[in-house]
């Protein structure tokens, strides 16, 4: 499959053959589960699997509370709590699919993290970056979706704001709000469609997995190093790869059972805790709660949205110039979406030509502020709009930006790059073979050399 | 290095931060009250929840409802753990149920719900205790829903204990000073005062006692299938666990020819 060189299938017996020359299937299997894998990967690798794994558990838990839940204004929320009284295990499956929601967005923002760190968007991994930018969308409207569904207070009006946000696009934005909600407010229609495309989407997103793992099993994975596998012989392939199975699937099917023991002390024992105590109220068209809150995963973007108000002069300049088309409104939805296009961006906005962040020693402080300003504004979201946290949603906004817009085009031209290693080979000895053997990577050295 | 730290922040905050405790006030004062149901293991006590029922069809319902809650599952175990006979004598004894078929009232039957109760305008009670959260933040961190959970049993017994006895009167409306309550005044006249409900086993009946009492069955209705899922969480995390450890130790031996160390 990928540019670099290793064994083929080849079908044995009479009945492989028979089937490989009319559909090559166990070959193409083979070959994606024995793909030659960079041997140096770190645990940051293992986010991939746990995605896969968070898509699966989604879509069956999901299939199992469809066949109990009534998609109904009037009926909804009591269905819901048909699931959690009377169905089988209903309690279960449902804090699984609500606590999994949380457990994918965690994944996908260490996943996208450690992509932007060890530079796996660059050339030419910028259709898997951008198909994976594409998932990360699906992956919102799906989860935004998802949560109007047990028709709560904070399903009703998140639903309410969110698509109003719509309603902020100049000339348009109205009926494009009314043709979304199928009414002029949050509805039974809206239920309805925002169930069927709930169920649609996860399949649509299954469908851009598959063409992400095809795209960099195509170029090859990243690794640490961002060196590239030597593809000139498969012998010296091999000294940089390990193929896939068993390696490296024992490895992440490790890791993800660990990240599974956190996620059922969760689902266990708090499994409410990410959720708003608003959303065990039946939905109120009459009364509005005090503070109206995206799920957790929203915020940073949430923040970004909010960051913008009319006093800002960035603002004031596009209202001035654009005529006072692009208001305030507007803008913050612009800047909302604008977050995420120009992270989609970033395999054009960055001009180093060194991919990973290892060998970057201005980037890496970069980029560690853009962790922590990440996590500022998740916690500026949550923050109510008033001040201090105004100020520093729009310094944390500012930051955002800047990073992927003025940072990255830039520092490919003042950084100058440490020394990369020649080969993944001389990195994983480097990292694995010391003779002291003191700490590295991976597991525990042995104490005392078995002698 | 860098990695790690993402890594370990990443896991650390997203765990932390937590949309729910932005919502709320600060003024609130709720006690921490313990109860059994908490920690890991926490199970409902059968008598407790008994003694809530009680006060429940003795005092709340005459104003609230519980809507979402069958009346055969007062048999379930974990819950008041009543007998058939049992449920079906308090059932019948205490509620009259609509039905479409007789066109006329008649006594509620296992298989009917706790019956709605709209006409105070008083809010349904079945899912008051995962509605409401006791504890908040601090600064929108989590934390403290992290330390002593949501809290939705503290922030009932708490209301009901929280009453100053200060009254006032808004747009006709008389409004009852409460601690516990965010703004702290509240439309809801103090239901409890202590001694309004006896208990067969002479078991204490102050306010203090029967707040938490009408607490922990409200948690019980709000989460009837909690000691289940506690079960089952931990059966998940020790299985899970059993599975890591083969897990880590396969991948170690697996990896060890590769980097060059000898298997153990």
């Amino acid at each position: 499959m990928s540019g670099i060189p290793h064994d083929h299938y080849k079908p044995k017996s009479k009945g492989e053959k028979w089937l490989h020359s009319r559909l090559p299937i166990v070959g193409l299997l083979y070959d994606t589960l024995m793909i030659p894998t960079p041997k140096n990967l770190n645990w940051m690798w293992i986010w991939g699997i746990v995605l896969t794994f968070c898509l699966a558990l989604q879509i069956i838990t999901g299939i199992v509370l469809v066949m109990h839940y009534t998609p109904h204004v009037d009926f909804a929320f009591a269905s819901i709590e048909h699931i959690m009284r009377n169905v089988n295990g209903g309690h279960f499956i449902r804090y699984l699919h609500m606590n999994g929601a949380s457990l994918f967005f965690i994944a996908v923002y260490a996943h996208i993290f450690r992509g932007l760190y060890y530079g796996s968007y660059k050339a030419p991994r910028e259709v898997t970056w951008i198909i994976g930018m594409l998932i990360y969308l699906l992956m919102m409207g799906t989860a935004f979706m998802g949560y109007v569904l047990p028709w709560g207070q904070m399903s009703f009006w998140g639903a309410t704001v969110i698509t109003g946000l719509f309603g902020a696009i100049p000339f348009i934005g109205e009926p494009i709000q009314t043709w979304l909600l199928g009414g002029p407010a949050v509805d039974n229609a809206t239920l309805n469609r925002f169930f069927s495309l709930h169920y649609l989407l996860p399949f649509l997103i299954t469908g851009l997995v598959i063409v992400h793992i095809w795209a960099f099993h195509t170029t090859g994975n990243n690794n640490p190093t961002g060196v590239e596998v030597r593809r000139t012989s498969k012998a010296e392939a091999e000294k940089d790869t390990l193929p896939f199975w068993p390696y490296f699937v024992i490895k992440d099917l490790f890791a993800l059972a660990v990240i599974l023991c956190v996620f059922f002390v969760i689902v266990g024992f708090m499994p409410n805790y990410l959720g708003h105590p608003d959303n065990y109220i039946e939905a109120n068209p009459l009364a509005t709660p005090a503070h109206i809150v995206p799920e957790w995963y929203f915020l940073p973007f949430y923040a970004i949205l909010r960051a913008f108000t009319a006093e800002v002069w960035v603002v004031q300049l596009a209202s001035f110039v654009t005529g006072g088309i692009v208001d305030a409104k507007f803008f913050g939805v612009l800047a909302m979406f604008g977050a995420i296009a120009v992270m989609a961006l970033a395999p054009w906005l960055d001009t180093s030509n060194i991919r990973s962040g290892r060998y970057r020693p201005m980037l890496k402080w970069w980029f560690l502020l853009l962790v922590i300003d990440f996590f500022a504004l998740m916690w500026l979201g949550a923050m109510p709009a008033e001040e201090p946290y105004a100020t520093l949603s729009l310094i944390a906004s500012t930051y955002w930006f800047l990073y992927f817009l003025v940072i990255l085009p830039l520092l490919g031209v003042i950084e100058k790059p440490l020394g990369q290693p020649v080969t993944i080979e001389a990195d994983f000895e480097a990292h694995n073979s010391k003779p002291d053997k003191t700490s590295s990577g991976y597991g525990q050295p042995d104490a005392t050399p078995a002698e | 290095m860098l990695k790690n730290v993402a890594l370990g922040v990443f896991a650390a905050v997203n765990l932390s931060m937590n949309t729910a405790l932005a919502a709320g006030g600060g003024d609130q004062y709720i006690v921490n009250y313990a109860f059994s149901f908490e920690g890991p293991l926490g199970t409902f006590d059968q008598n407790q929840m008994q003694r809530g029922l009680k006060i429940y069809t003795e005092v709340c319902a005459g104003c609230h409802g519980l809507k979402y809650v069958p009346l055969r599952t007062l048999a379930d175990e974990g819950g008041p753990n009543y007998s058939p006979a049992q449920v079906r004598a308090y059932a019948s004894e205490n509620f009259e149920i609509f039905d479409t078929e007789l066109d006329d009232y008649r006594p509620a039957k296992p298989t009917d719900h706790f019956p709605e109760n709209v006409d105070a305008g008083a809010p349904d009670l079945s899912l008051m205790a995962k509605a409401r959260a006791g504890f908040h933040g601090p600064y929108g961190t989590g934390i403290s829903q992290l330390v002593n959970g949501m809290g939705g049993s503290e922030y009932i017994a708490s209301l009901l204990t929280g009453y100053t006895g200060e009254e006032k009167e808004e747009a006709g409306v008389t409004l009852y000073e409460n601690k516990a309550f965010p703004g702290g005044w509240i439309s809801m006249a103090p239901p409890l005062y202590g001694e309004d409900v006896d208990f067969d086993d002479g078991h204490a009946n102050d306010l203090v006692s029967e707040a938490q009492d009408i607490a922990a069955f409200l948690m019980w209705t709000a989460e009837p299938k909690m000691m289940d899922r506690k079960y089952t969480g931990f059966v998940g995390f020790l299985l899970l666990g059993v599975l890591s450890v083969l897990l880590y130790m396969t991948n170690k031996r697996l990896w060890a020819p590769v980097k060059g160390r000898k298997i153990a």
